[in-house]
């Protein structure tokens, strides 16, 4: 049965199991609501509650197991002299498994049958030939024993298949019939209802940690794979960027990390006194009207897609630093820079600190405004020694959210700083230098995964070991986000 | 005995067309503590804010009439209503401490004003001030701790100490004890008697016993009218006008 179906099945089951628990309960009371322990819409959810969260959990799991559990029987059963010199396992399984597809969709479309399928052999049939009848090409001939574990493979994900059919609905059938004996007038449905409603809402909640631990675990993974081909140290600790897909690679983070902090550093010099003071402006000083017409218009900023910024960056920003700026005091004659990434990154940032804190300065309570006024405090003053330390923790917030951003933020960085990782052995001048050409972990990142690339070779898995580090970096930033603000509201509420 | 402090004449308050304050003339002297009762929404508040120019931050509102203190019109555009405020102090109904310590709580006001010439100057004033306030005592042990740290009536005293810390001629007070407990309230009662040795002392409350207890004026605010005005005890015990009479035994309010 395919799983739509399937689903459907169970759907309609706790439909079905809706209907019945909630006419049950009504008439073990008589017919009158009012005798009964819950309302009666909350028997028929209890049914079909109990209907739909063991089948559809079971079937969750059986789907994650299965391909696995398989794929592990069949490569066990691949005979080494199968697995050729220059392939590996992993590549052969890949054919097995495009090969019992293909067999699953000749099938289908009708050009074989199912005993064929089943039955065939590689003496008597050119199998490469026919399923290239049915659309799927294979890179070379097939080869007995993968013919046969493709077959295998096709057999127990059929038999799988069936039995997962079957021990759904039977879960589905076992949970439609224990809630309806259980439901009677007496029977605290809404209390089950309710924990029901507690248990889902876990589930979301788990399935955005998960999702986390998950990018965690995978970028941990291609990590270490990193590390047994290239020293941590010289990750680490190496000063010299220098990828070679012909192997004798220079992998060293810093010089990218470096990029990626002094750029962010720029941008948020840009971002923060300005969105600040504008935040201010809107919130104490600008009236209404003013108000509801530049507040708008400041978050169009945020709306502006970062490719957009990045070609801004390029065309404008570039050569105007570069012409009246860099040239004139001959700190360099590159469009390309530190300054310029960071310059158009802050604008873009600008709009993240200004919202936020516009919020958080409105959210200062009045009363406190009046008893520096009435103090005899001038409007700044107020804004400056009361308004402001009360709203930091928030502030604080806000900054760290943008600081994540702009050390995240890719698109800008190549188009406005490039792409040449900075030189540490050129001396201290260049690296200080804003107008020097810069780049980004990210956009090394983005380098180092295109194009046709070997996912063995560490000047690709470097990617990853970059990945990790940045979110090792920003999760230690939000950790410091939120250790200031729990100082802070200590302190002040 | 006591000379006049605050003269009002025919004050009128609009908060947009909402005609909050009508035709109200009054003279508050000196030393003295004057309450202002009267329902909720009678505008006694309002009259209160008019004092200091607390309404000028209202952008809708608009005060007419003829406020001066000492003789000298506070409405008059040479009045700087910033140093104005430093001259009328204002306690307010919730206590409202800055996120600051303790001691800069205090020292907020003198330091703006520039009134210390040096951090000893400084100390001294927050001192003397924190003893006005009655709270000296209970804090001169943790000055450098947050003022939100504080008990409802600790921060109250510690918002009195800080409006009397700029060394005010007037105090205005709004309902002061209105979020305290029965304690706190008696203390801020008696810091209340205190005050009136220094300052000229109008305070706006629900409670006629309290106003009774601490104040030697009273005045009776309805609709917005300046119902009645005059020497405490003939107020609560020889009311002139029947609205004063039915405010203070109850049946109107």
């Amino acid at each position: 049965m395919p799983l739509l179906w399937l689903v459907l099945t169970v759907l309609v089951l706790a439909a079905a199991g809706f209907a019945m628990g909630r006419g049950r309960a009504m008439a073990s009371a008589g017919g009158d609501a009012r005798r009964m322990h819950s309302l009666p819409v909350y028997y028929g959810t209890n049914v079909a509650l109990f209907v739909i969260t063991p089948a559809l959990g079971l079937l969750l799991l059986w789907l994650l197991v299965q391909p696995a559990w398989i794929e592990n029987r069949v490569s066990s059963d691949i005979p080494e002299s199968a697995i050729g010199e220059s392939s590996t396992l992993g590549l052969v399984m890949s054919d097995v498994r495009r090969i019992a597809d293909g067999l699953d969709r000749a099938v289908a479309e009708g050009v074989i049958g199912e005993d064929e399928a089943r039955e065939m052999r590689t003496e008597f049939t050119n199998v490469r030939d026919r399923l290239g009848e049915v659309g799927v090409a294979l890179g070379s001939n097939v080869e007995a024993p993968i013919l046969f574990a493709a077959q295998q493979y096709r057999q127990m994900s059929a038999t799988g298949n069936l039995w997962m059919t079957v021990a759904v609905l039977a879960v589905a059938m076992v949970g439609f019939a224990g809630a309806l004996v259980l439901t009677n007038k007496d029977y605290r449905a809404r209390n089950v209802v309710e924990r029901g409603v507690l248990v889902i809402l876990i589930a979301a909640a788990s399935i955005a940690i998960l999702t986390t631990l998950g990018i965690v675990l995978s970028m941990l993974f291609e990590t270490r794979n990193f590390f047994s081909q290239y020293p941590w140290t010289s990750f680490f600790f190496g000063f010299e960027w220098a990828p070679d897909f012909r192997g004798n690679s220079s992998l060293s983070i810093i010089p990218l990390l470096w990029g990626t902090l002094y750029i962010s550093f720029i941008a948020l010099l840009v971002a923060v006194p300005i969105g600040l003071f504008a935040a201010i402006y809107m919130s104490e000083y600008a009236g209404p009207k003013m108000r509801s017409v530049a507040k708008p218009l400041i978050e169009i900023l945020a709306g502006i897609p970062t490719i957009v910024y990045g070609l801004f960056a390029l065309i404008t920003v570039g050569p105007l630093l570069r012409d009246y700026f860099a040239m004139p005091m001959g700190l360099g004659e590159s469009a390309s820079s530190v300054a310029t990434a960071g310059v158009v990154m802050g604008v873009m940032l600008i709009p993240f600190v200004s919202s936020l804190s516009d919020d958080i300065i409105n959210a200062v309570p009045q009363a406190m405004r009046d008893g520096s006024f009435a103090i005899g405090a001038t409007h700044s003053e107020t804004i400056r020694q009361v308004v402001i330390p009360a709203a930091l923790p928030g502030i604080v917030g806000a900054i760290l959210l943008a600081a994540s951003r702009a050390i995240g933020e890719t698109m800008i960085v190549v188009l406005g700083a490039g792409a040449a990782a900075a030189q540490f052995n050129r001396g201290l001048g260049e690296l200080v230098n804003p107008f020097e050409a810069m780049t980004t972990v990210t956009v090394k990142i983005v380098s180092q995964l295109t194009g046709d690339t070997d996912f063995a070779a560490p000047e690709t898995l470097v990617a990853f070991a970059l990945g990790l580090t940045l979110f090792v970096i920003t999760l230690g930033l939000n950790v410091l986000a939120l250790w200031i603000v729990r100082r802070y509201r200590e302190q002040y509420e | 005995m006591t000379d006049v402090k605050i003269a009002a004449r025919d004050v009128q308050v609009y908060y947009g067309d909402n005609h909050a304050i009508r035709d109200v003339s009054v003279d508050i002297k000196d030393k003295t503590v004057t309450a202002f009762i009267g329902p909720s929404g009678c505008g006694k508040s309002t009259f209160l804010r008019c004092l200091n120019r607390m309404n000028d931050t209202i952008d809708i509102c608009r005060v007419e009439g003829d406020i001066a203190i000492d003789g000298e019109d506070i409405y008059d555009k040479r009045v700087d209503p910033v140093q104005l405020r430093a001259k009328v102090g204002m306690v307010f109904q919730k206590p409202n401490p800055f996120p600051k310590s303790i001691y800069d709580n205090v020292a907020y006001g003198p330091k703006i004003h520039g009134l210390a010439r040096n951090k000893a100057e400084l100390d001294e004033i927050v001192e003397r001030a924190l003893r006005r306030g009655a709270i000296w005592d209970e804090v001169k042990d943790r000055l450098t701790e947050p003022g939100t740290g504080l008990s409802g009536g600790q921060q109250q005293r510690l918002c009195i100490a800080r409006a009397v810390a700029t060394e005010p001629e007037v105090l205005l007070m709004d309902e002061p004890c209105s979020a305290l407990d029965p304690i706190a309230t008696a203390q801020i009662e008696e810091l209340i008697d205190e005050l009136k040795q220094n300052y000229s002392v109008v305070i706006v409350t629900h409670s006629m016993q309290q106003a009774a207890r601490v104040s030697q004026k009273t005045a009776f605010f309805h609709l917005g009218y300046l119902v009645e005005y005059g020497e405490t005890g003939h107020i609560f015990t020889n009311p002139e006008d029947p609205r004063t009479e039915s405010y203070i035994t109850g049946r109107i309010g």
